[in-house]
């Protein structure tokens, strides 16, 4: 017995940190969770991109359920993404806004018109302090908002997309079946 | 040419460090304890951009925001620990280097404690096994044939040869 045992326990301790040494390969050390998972939209008043002189708060935004993109000109996997989120828009399946991250309002402008707008309306967020508050922390990303303005999920990086027809889609689907 | 690249990067390593605190010096606090603690908090910080550096070190735009965040907190009469419960309500524990003690972080607070101590065991069951193999005593027929070894006269084992 003991000499199995002799055997065993190392390699069972060596199994253990294989394991997760292994999965640490897995692992993308640039996709820290959010504690906002669970949590309300923060509470934020911002101009539109479009209208300096109008307001939006996350007020506004109760009622449905939508995605929420963090982007800028100045961002280059936004632009990677940017294809991807005008298709999602031509779907209709979710209303997408845009959160203009510490951007130029002109450049930001420009983009929309030259790329595509899929975006049901952006703030302009040019302090970044709305996306402090937010906990992001790289543009793009994208959050899951649910009708109550509760945050579901977030996706660090550009979408693919795989990821919105696997993933979001199926997911606003859901909340929207909640209400 | 060795000597040049020394000297060239002792240059480097000595003017690096009062660079570094240029970029912090335009935070001034009239109390010197709410400076000492700023200085603190932003050590302790990880910059979520670069990762490998401190909010205090990195000079990634994000950094320099919440470096100013936190010293508008500061100074409108938070104190530390406000600025660290803001800071992992945004980030989650990530943004600390030193991880807070709790259920999901028992594996990194513990697990190479354990790893010692059964290693410490391991080496102890070794060593006494060890130990206890040179003291067994001879059985009966051993010492028998030992002790008629040893009766023998040594020349007599010569003789045989």
């Amino acid at each position: 017995m003991s000499r199995y045992l002799r055997f065993l326990v190392p390699l069972a301790i060596f199994a253990v940190i294989a394991a997760f040494l292994f999965k640490g390969l897995d692992m993308n050390p640039r996709e820290i969770p959010s504690p906002l998972i669970g949590k309300q939209v923060p509470e934020f008043s911002l101009p539109l991109l479009e209208q300096p002189d109008t307001q939006i708060t996350n007020k506004d935004l109760l009622g449905k359920v939508y995605l929420l993109n963090v982007w800028a000109t100045w961002c280059v996997s936004c632009r990677a993404e940017h294809e991807t989120l005008v298709q999602l828009g031509r779907m209709n399946k979710v209303d997408i806004y845009g959160l203009n991250w510490k951007d130029e309002r002109d450049a930001a402008q420009a983009w929309l018109r030259q790329l595509g707008n899929p975006y049901a309306a952006n703030i302009f967020d040019k302090k970044g302090r709305t996306a402090i508050d937010l906990g992001v922390y790289g543009a793009p990303e994208t959050f899951v908002v649910d009708a109550k303005g509760i945050i579901h999920y977030k996706h660090a990086g550009p979408v693919n997309p795989d990821l919105i027809r696997d993933k979001i889609l199926p997911m606003v689907a859901e909340l929207k079946k909640k209400g | 040419m060795f000597v040049r690249s020394f000297l060239l990067s002792l240059f480097f390593l000595v003017i690096a460090t009062p660079l570094h605190a240029a970029t912090l010096a335009e935070y001034t606090f009239e109390d010197p304890q709410k400076a000492a603690d700023f200085r603190e908090v932003i050590d302790e910080m990880r910059c979520l951009v670069c990762q490998n550096e401190s909010l205090a070190g990195s000079n990634a735009e994000l950094a320099v925001d919440l470096r100013n965040e936190i010293f508008d907190m500061m100074t409108a009469g938070q104190d530390k620990d406000d600025i660290i419960r803001f800071m992992v309500a945004r980030y989650g524990d990530f943004v600390l280097y030193d991880p807070p003690m709790k259920p999901s972080t028992y594996p990194l607070w513990f697990g190479p404690l354990i790893l010692l101590i059964i290693g410490a065991l391991v080496l102890i069951r070794a060593l006494r096994k060890k130990s206890v193999t040179q003291e067994t005593k001879l059985s009966n027929d051993e010492q028998q044939r030992l002790d008629t070894l040893l009766k023998q006269p040594s020349d007599s084992k010569d003789a045989q040869k």
